[in-house]
């Protein structure tokens, strides 16, 4: 039963963390400030709803599918956003400034 | 429980067409390529949940699987292509 009660607690925070990661893809500035959104906010929430339903099962064998899942987000989602980023930075995206960006008033 | 899981999927599917709009409106192709990456990330996570509302959880645990990693070679090709070429502002 505890168990159950912190499986659901853990589904609920990456449920937050999934709808932060969504906001900042939609609201912030930059493709590079975007990246960052999703590349932190998406993982630490998919890690959470994985893990609280690791808490669910219990001690099975899809649990133990579920954690080579986790292992796998971990590795690789930020490997995915590092790639586009790099491949941004390539061909010559610009990072976006301020308007009065280095001036002192 | 069920309930839980049941109003649990509705919200995850308001969240997962939230990066849509960044999609359709994305200024160069890195911005619709990481909103497709962000949606596919989320569907992951409604896979598993829907296979906790059908009780059929060992087979929706190896859809997810493949899944993620779908996702991740279709974001990695991508963003290979994009890398090498001059000028897609």
């Amino acid at each position: 039963m505890i168990g159950h009660l912190l499986g659901v607690t853990a589904l609920i925070g990456g449920a937050f963390f999934l709808l932060v990661g969504s906001v900042g893809l939609v609201r912030l500035p930059d493709f590079y400030c975007r990246n960052h959104a999703t590349g932190k906010s998406d993982t630490l929430g998919v890690m959470l709803v994985i893990f609280g339903m690791i808490l669910i099962e219990g001690f099975t064998l899809n649990s133990a599918k579920l954690f080579f899942v986790l292992v796998f987000v971990f590795l690789t989602n930020p490997t995915g956003t590092h790639a586009l980023a790099n491949a941004a930075l390539r061909s010559g995206l610009k990072p976006w400034f301020r308007k009065s960006a280095g001036k002192v008033k | 429980m069920h309930r839980f899981f049941l109003y649990y999927t509705v919200v995850l599917t308001v969240i997962i067409f939230i990066p849509l709009y960044r999609v359709v409106q994305g200024p160069t192709v890195f911005d619709r390529m990481l909103g497709a990456g962000a949606v596919g990330t989320k569907t992951m996570v409604l896979i598993l949940v829907i296979g906790l509302v059908f009780r059929r959880f060992d087979m929706f645990v190896d859809i997810t699987l493949a899944y993620a990693v779908l996702n991740f070679i279709g974001t990695v090709a991508i963003a290979k292509f994009l890398g090498t070429e001059k000028g897609n502002e």
